[in-house]
């Protein structure tokens, strides 16, 4: 087979794999590297429990073939907790009762984050956007507006 | 779900791009943002040999300015174009359609020149860019070619790329004087492909004659359609709510729905065509007032 070497740099660490053409980056992270925060869910683009952030922005991992995420900066859920302290986004998903089931949690959170990432201040509408492409069928998910006007809050009390 | 196997390249010119397709035709598929490409081979409805990533070759993204007119790189990304304000004072309609497309996860991979050649007739930046008369350039190892988008879309998931071109940008002739344009959909719900979409744009001489009528109909035939009978019966006239009304109804005449489960029968749609021509037409019509 035609295994190629990559090299990923996932929450902050260089991680060098081997991977298939043909495999997903969600595979790679849930399969390979042990994060298994991302979900497998539609595989197809539909549901948004894969999500994870590369080089800043939003991706469906499931779609993203890891061998194009060669060289690039990836971001999990796992990476959100740092020093032994959760990301206030992380925080106020928990503080605003988003979890229920908590499949869709890890897709939604990363979402979020990536939403604060590239715009601090967002209107009602960009945050009602920012989730378009999670589904949550607990509705649990009703909250997740809510989460996120906590987490801005949670953020600038950290700053100050 | 998972693909069958393939040789991966990811060339960083676009030479090198072309000359993998030239060696490689239509064994090889072009990897643009993946957002229809990957789930295809995921179902393995499209198995290519070789893809050919074209994510490194950055002088494919760009949106320039020249004068009278825009070019936008194949590989500039839909929220690339809702950012733009470049396009947010030229040609807003651009902004306003990359917004309806998907969500951000879909936004931030999937490209212009993806969509094109997609060619999926429920595709958003198709209706656009006939509204607009855009044109597509190709490039090949022969050279270039310029083809009207209005002949680029043949069929369904058909252009007239050949196997060893791709799609290299799309060339905008700028609206003069007032104008404005909108792109008005209607979905099932937030993120999904258009049950009926219509882009409009317009232009209005000193006395309220309209001198430009571009209208593209989304997920109401084959293709993305070009509203000709429409466009060229409201050309000359002036804009009132009996034109407009005229005109929505001979574009819901061109309009070819078929029935479908998921998104409503032939009838309903062609009735959408023409509700939605004239919100987009009465918006594209107040944007040019300035009003
Ligand atoms: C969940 C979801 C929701 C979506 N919702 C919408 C929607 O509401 N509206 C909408 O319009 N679309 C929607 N799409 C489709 C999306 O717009 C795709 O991004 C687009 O159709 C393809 O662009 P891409 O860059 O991802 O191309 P790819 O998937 O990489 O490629 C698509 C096809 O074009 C070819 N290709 C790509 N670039 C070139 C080029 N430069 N030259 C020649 N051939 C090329 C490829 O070989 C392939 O055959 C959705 C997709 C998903 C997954
Ligand atoms: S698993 Fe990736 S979007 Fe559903």
């Amino acid at each position: 087979m035609s295994k190629k070497q990559i090299k990923l740099i996932v929450n902050g660490k260089e991680e060098i794999i081997e991977v298939n053409p043909y495999e997903s980056l969600l595979k790679v992270l849930r399969e390979y590297l042990g994060l298994t925060g991302a979900k497998r869910g539609c595989d197809y683009g539909g549901c948004g429990v894969c999500t994870v952030v590369v080089n800043g922005k939003a991706v469906y991992s499931c779609m993203y073939p890891a061998i194009k995420a060669e060289g690039k900066e990836i971001t999990t859920v796992e990476g959100l907790y740092k020093n032994g302290k959760l990301h206030p986004v992380q925080k106020a998903f928990i503080d605003a009762n988003t979890v229920q089931c908590g499949y869709s949690i890890p897709g939604a959170i990363m979402s979020a984050y990536a939403l604060l990432l590239n715009n601090p201040n967002p209107s009602d509408e960009d945050i009602k956007e920012a989730f378009s492409g999670n589904l949550c069928r607990c509705s649990a998910g009703y909250y997740w507006p809510e989460a996120i006007k906590l987490a801005i809050k949670y953020m600038k009390q950290r700053e100050s | 779900m998972i693909p069958r196997n393939f040789i991966y390249f990811s060339p960083s010119s676009e030479k090198e791009a072309l000359e993998l397709l030239n060696e490689y035709k239509s064994d090889a598929r072009i990897l643009a943002g993946g957002m229809s490409l990957i789930p295809l081979m995921k179902m393995r409805l499209v198995s290519p040999s070789y893809l050919i990533d074209i994510n490194k070759v950055e002088s494919l993204s760009y949106i320039k300015e020249e004068k009278n007119r825009l070019r936008i790189g194949a590989l500039t990304r839909y929220y690339e174009i809702e950012k733009s304000s470049t396009l947010k004072k030229l040609l807003p309609i651009m902004n306003e359609a990359a917004t309806w497309v998907g969500d951000p996860q879909v936004r931030n991979m999937g490209t212009i020149g993806g969509s094109l050649s997609h060619a999926d007739p429920s595709g958003d930046f198709g209706s656009v860019i006939l509204a607009l008369n855009g044109q597509i350039i190709t490039s090949s190892l022969n050279g270039q070619r310029t083809i009207k988008a209005d002949d680029f879309f043949v069929d369904s998931f058909t252009t007239a790329l050949n196997a060893n071109e791709m799609l290299k940008e799309i060339v905008i002739d700028l609206p003069e004087g007032m104008n404005g344009g909108a792109y008005v959909k209607l979905e099932r719900k937030a993120g999904d492909f258009a049950i009926v979409a219509v882009a409009a744009q317009l232009s209005i001489d000193s006395k309220g004659n309209c001198n430009y009528a571009g209208i593209g109909l989304t997920s109401v035939g084959p293709t993305n359609l070009k509203a000709k009978k429409a466009e060229s019966f409201l050309l000359g006239k002036q804009l009132n709510e009996r034109t407009i009304d005229e005109t929505a109804e001979i574009a819901a005449s061109e309009a070819r729905p078929i029935d479908d489960p998921l998104r409503g029968s032939a009838e309903y749609k062609r009735a959408m065509v023409k509700v939605l021509t004239k919100r987009a037409l009465n918006l594209a019509l107040k944007r040019a007032r300035g009003v």
